[in-house]
């Protein structure tokens, strides 16, 4: 592990959590792969020309079609009869997955190239200067969704894109978090151990756009799934397998970490909704840890 | 020939990042290191390398600075030190 295959002087921000994501998912994959990555911060930040902080074959696309050149990837590797051998990895932020990229990759689990997609879900637009996404939570202070006098931040939950993929009935969806280093490498490699398409969606504290310490990454990522807002879950061929069981805690723990949730300490009615969506998970997905 | 072309693997070496730091750097004290491997497996820029316990150490070359070793440390091993600090 300490040869890495993702290398240090990137320009990602100090404390950045995709980054961390990026190496975990990598180094657990390993040098015989591919990488298709569509634009955003993590395109940015690994690949300033002339530079790359990548040692892996790695492949720059459009925001909305990463999903469909990987698929051209993969078809190019199975007529050259060296599939088995390689790996094939796309990775897009959350407004690449949820918002601009989603009819590609519904395509590409449709139909079932052996690639395993990665969003790493750091809850809108960073690096275009904070802009909310599908997959912004409610009530998030972003530039494109702002606090004000009659409002508390964006006004829609986020898009349910696990459930989405599954729906598709691939093999494997899974959601994880940098707050629990292990648990991603283990389901990289258990999703590259299986043939077809795969979604792994990963949580990635952004220390700019959540408005935290850079050293408070992790813990806030862990923070978020002890909430039971970011549940960690599998399915398998669109049914629910596994869950990381938790002993829920109060929204506010959460919350009161990051800048971008400041305007709620002042407003317990919405805290009351953000914990009724922490609940709803919980009891969606049974996280709770049986005594 | 299509598109900007980048042919050396990991070349964002020649960007050494460390003078982004403002105030702080960690030092890892190595001396109730568990080699747990946290501090390697969260590090942002990847500057952390090592193997066994006691062993690991920090490139100032690239770090950041960000923190997040000394605050995951179980054993509390690594700490933040002033930036004009000699060792």
């Amino acid at each position: 592990m300490s040869k890495t295959l993702f290398v240090p002087g990137h320009t990602a921000c100090a404390g950045c959590g995709q980054s961390m994501g990026a190496r975990l998912v990598i180094d657990a994959a390993g040098p015989n792969t591919i990488v298709v990555n569509n634009t955003g911060c993590l395109e940015v930040f690994s690949t300033k020309y002339p530079e790359s902080a990548w040692q892996v074959p790695w492949i720059h696309s459009l925001f909305e079609n990463a999903a469909a050149v990987a698929s051209g990837v993969e078809s190019a590797l199975k007529f050259l009869g060296t599939k088995d051998s390689t790996n094939v990895i796309v990775q897009a932020g959350d407004g690449g997955t949820a918002d601009i990229g989603l009819q590609a990759i519904s395509g590409m689990l449709e139909r079932n190239h052996d690639i395993l997609f990665v969003c790493y879900d750091n809850e809108a637009y960073m690096n275009t200067g904070i802009q909310r996404s599908g997959l912004t939570p409610f009530d998030t202070n972003t530039t494109t969704s702002p606090i004000g006098a009659q409002s508390t931040g964006n006004v829609r939950p986020k898009k349910p894109m696990p459930e989405i993929a599954a729906a598709h009935g691939v093999p494997y969806v899974a959601t994880a978090s940098v707050g629990f280093t292990q648990d991603v490498q283990r389901k990289v490699k258990k999703a590259l151990s299986i043939k077809g398409a795969k979604y792994l969606q990963i949580h990635v504290p952004c220390p700019l756009g959540w408005r935290h310490e850079s050293s408070m990454t992790i813990q806030v990522a862990k923070a978020a799934v002890e909430a039971g807002l970011y549940p960690l879950v599998e399915y398998e061929y669109g049914k629910l397998t596994a869950v990381r069981q938790i002993q829920p805690k109060p929204v506010e723990e959460y919350l009161k970490l990051q800048g971008r949730f400041k305007h709620l300490m002042k407003s317990p009615e919405e805290i009351k909704k953000v914990q009724a969506i922490a609940d709803s998970n919980i009891e969606k997905y049974g996280l709770k840890t049986q005594a | 020939m299509f598109g900007p072309l980048i042919s050396k693997p990991g070349s964002s070496r020649n960007n050494k990042t460390g003078s982004w730091r403002t105030e702080t750097k960690p030092k890892l004290l190595k001396q109730n290191c568990i080699g747990c491997k946290m501090c390697l497996l969260i590090c942002p820029e990847g500057c952390i390398t090592g193997a066994e316990k006691n062993t690991y150490a920090c490139d100032y070359l690239y770090c950041k600075g960000c923190g997040g070793c000394a605050a995951i440390c179980p054993k509390a091993d690594i700490v933040m030190i002033k930036e004009e600090s000699k060792d």
